[in-house]
C-alpha cells in the first residue's frame, strides 16, 4: 500500500514538474500586473493587445501558411512513399530507411546549417520557398514512421484481391489503401503542421529578414525579457498545440484496440 | 507489372531526390566547407585545411565544448535518473489510465520547446514565482539570482528533454516480456538482482535511445543559453550559430557542426549494436 502511494507520488511529481510552468504561464497571461507572479486581478487585455500587433499577427500567418503548405507537401510525399516501401522491395530500400531515420535524429542545427550552405550556393533567396523546403524535409520521417506503424498491421491480402478484381496501381491506392491508413494520414499532417509551427532552430537559419515567423518572433520578444504579451502567446500556441496532438494520437489509437 | 512499376517509381523517386538534395548533398556541402579557408566575400574559398579542425584545441574554444558537453552529460544523467523509475512505473502499472497517463507525456514531446524554456524563465526570474515564495515564507529576505547561471541552463535543458528520455524508455519497458521477471524471481534473485541482471539490460536499447535524443539536442539547442544562461554558459550550438550569422566563418561553424554529427554517428552505432544484441527495436 506504501508502495503503491509512493509511486503514485514519484509520478505525479514528474508531471507537475512538466505541467507546472506551463500552467502557472496560462494563468499569469490573465494577470494585471505587467511585472511578477504577484496576482493582481483578472484580465484579458494582453490578449486584446496581442490582437493588435500587426507584426506578430504577420508572422503568425507566415507560420501558418508555412505550417499547412509544408505539413501537405510532406504528408502527400511521404503517404504514397511510406505506402511503395511498404509494398516493394527494390534495390536502395534499405538506404533510403537509413536516409529517413539520420534525417529525424540529425540535430536541427546540423541541419539549418546545411540548408543555408545549399540555398546560399544555389542563390535561393531565404523567405517562404526555403522555409518550405526545411519544414517538409523535417516532417517527412515523422509522417512516414506514422504511416509505417500503421501499415504494419495492413492486410496485404487485400490488394492482391483489388488486384485480381482488376484495379489498377492508382485505384488500389486510392479505393483500397487510402481509406484504411486515412487515420494515420491526418494524424500525420497534424503532428507535421505542430512541429512546423513550433520550429525555432532550422527556421533561424532558413528565412529571411523579409520573412518572419512566429516562433522567431517570440525568440526576439523573449531574449529582452518577460512580457505579458508574451505569456497571452505563448498560452495560445501552447492549447492549440495540445489540441491538435490529442486529436492525432486518439486517430493513431482508434483502430488498435 | 509495367504500371506496379510506374506508381513505384513515382514514388519512390520523388522521396528519394527530395532526401538526396535537401538532405544528403547539404551534409556532404557541410563536410566538404568544414575543410575550406573562410572568405570575405563569398563565406568560403576553396582550398583544404584541418586549421578549422586545429582550432577546436586552442584555449577558448576549447573550454566551450568542454563546458558544452558537460552540461550535455549532466543533462542526460538527470534525465535518466528521473526518467528510467517514470517510465518503469508508468509502463507497469496496471492503471486504466495508462495511456491517458502515457497521452501527458507525449503532448510536451511534441509542443513548442522554445515556450516550455521561457515558463522555466518566468519561474526562475528575480520576482519569479520561486523568489516569491520563498521571501514570503521567510526563508530568504533578497531574491536569489537563479537566472543566468549554470544550474538554469540544465535545468531548461532538463525540462525541455525529459520527454524526449521518458518516452523511448516507456516504449521499451512496456514491451519487456513480464515472463523474464517471474523466471529470475523464481530462480531466487532478489529484486535488485532482478533489476541489475534482467530489467536494466533487456531495456539498454531504450537507454541508449533516450541517450541519445537528450544528449545531442542538449549540445545544441542554442535558445536555452540565450533565454536561461546569459553570455557565460554557451553550447556548441550557440558557437556554432555565432560562426554562421556573426563572425561569418563558415568553414570553422561547419566543422564544429561535424562533431555534433559525429557524435550522433557514434551513439546511432551504439544503437544499432545493443538493437542487435537485445532483438528490440523502440525507435
Amino acid at each position: 500500500m506504501l508502495n503503491k502511494l509512493l509511486k503514485r507520488s514519484y509520478l505525479g511529481a514528474v508531471y507537475l514538474f512538466l505541467y507546472a510552468p506551463l500552467f502557472l504561464l496560462i494563468i499569469l497571461s490573465f494577470n494585471s500586473s505587467e511585472f511578477g507572479t504577484k496576482w493582481t486581478g483578472f484580465t484579458t487585455d494582453w490578449y486584446l493587445k496581442l490582437f493588435n500587433n500587426g507584426t506578430l499577427m504577420d508572422a503568425a500567418v507566415n507560420s501558418f501558411l508555412v505550417a499547412v503548405s509544408s505539413a501537405t507537401t510532406a504528408t502527400v510525399i511521404g503517404t504514397l512513399a511510406a505506402v511503395s516501401i511498404f509494398r516493394f522491395r527494390f534495390f536502395g530500400r534499405n538506404f533510403l530507411m537509413t536516409m529517413l531515420y539520420i534525417v529525424m535524429m540529425s540535430p536541427e542545427i546540423v541541419m539549418g546549417i546545411s540548408l543555408l550552405i545549399l540555398f546560399m550556393t544555389l542563390n535561393i533567396p531565404l523567405g517562404f520557398q526555403t522555409l518550405l523546403i526545411a519544414h517538409t524535409t523535417f516532417s517527412l520521417p515523422f509522417v512516414m514512421i506514422v504511416l509505417f506503424t500503421r501499415l504494419s498491421d495492413f492486410d496485404k491480402s487485400v490488394i492482391e484481391a483489388a488486384k485480381d478484381l482488376g484495379a489498377d496501381e492508382l485505384k488500389t491506392f486510392w479505393y483500397v489503401i487510402l481509406p484504411s491508413i486515412a487515420p494515420a494520414v491526418v494524424a500525420g499532417w497534424l503532428l507535421s503542421f505542430t512541429i512546423s509551427m513550433d520550429d525555432s532552430i532550422a527556421s533561424f537559419f532558413t528565412t529571411g529578414p523579409g520573412f518572419e515567423v512566429l516562433p522567431l518572433k517570440i525568440y526576439s520578444m523573449v531574449r529582452l525579457g518577460i512580457k505579458p504579451e508574451v505569456n497571452a502567446l505563448s498560452a495560445i500556441i501552447f492549447v492549440f498545440c495540445i489540441i491538435l496532438v490529442v486529436i492525432a494520437q486518439f486517430l493513431l489509437k482508434e483502430r488498435k484496440k | 507489372m509495367k504500371e506496379r512499376n510506374l506508381f513505384q517509381i513515382v514514388t519512390i523517386g520523388i522521396i528519394a531526390i527530395w532526401l538526396v538534395i535537401f538532405a544528403l548533398i547539404p551534409n556532404i556541402m557541410v563536410f566538404a566547407v568544414s575543410f575550406m579557408e573562410r572568405s570575405e566575400e563569398s563565406f568560403i574559398k576553396a582550398a583544404f585545411t584541418f586549421e578549422n579542425y586545429r582550432a577546436f584545441f586552442s584555449s577558448m574554444y576549447f573550454s566551450i565544448f568542454a563546458a558544452s558537453f558537460k552540461m550535455a552529460f549532466i543533462t542526460t544523467l538527470i534525465c535518466l535518473v528521473i526518467g528510467y523509475p517514470f517510465a518503469f512505473i508508468l509502463a507497469r502499472s496496471g492503471s486504466r489510465f495508462k495511456s491517458l497517463l502515457a497521452l501527458f507525456v507525449i503532448i510536451p514531446y511534441w509542443t513548442s520547446a522554445l515556450i516550455r524554456t521561457y515558463a522555466i524563465k518566468v519561474i526562475l526570474t528575480t520576482n519569479g514565482l520561486i523568489n516569491t515564495f520563498l521571501i514570503k515564507a521567510g526563508v530568504i529576505s533578497e531574491p536569489l539570482n537563479m537566472l543566468y547561471t549554470q544550474g538554469a541552463v540544465v535545468l531548461g535543458l532538463v525540462y525541455t528533454l525529459l520527454p524526449f528520455m521518458i518516452l523511448p524508455l516507456y516504449a521499451a519497458i512496456d514491451k519487456l516480456d513480464t515472463r523474464y521477471i517471474e523466471a529470475s524471481q523464481d530462480l531466487g534473485a532478489s529484486r535488485l538482482q532482478t533489476l541489475a541482471y534482467v530489467i536494466i539490460p533487456i531495456t539498454v536499447p531504450g537507454i541508449v535511445a533516450g541517450c541519445l535524443l537528450v544528449f545531442l539536442p542538449s549540445l545544441g539547442l542554442f535558445y536555452i543559453p540565450d533565454i536561461l544562461g546569459g553570455a557565460k554558459n554557451i553550447l556548441i550550438g550557440n558557437l556554432i550559430r555565432d560562426q554562421f550569422l556573426n563572425s561569418r566563418n563558415w568553414p570553422f561553424g561547419a566543422a564544429a557542426s561535424n562533431i555534433l554529427t559525429i557524435v550522433m554517428a557514434f551513439m546511432l552505432f551504439a544503437y544499432y549494436k545493443s538493437v542487435r544484441a537485445i532483438n528490440r527495436r523502440v525507435l
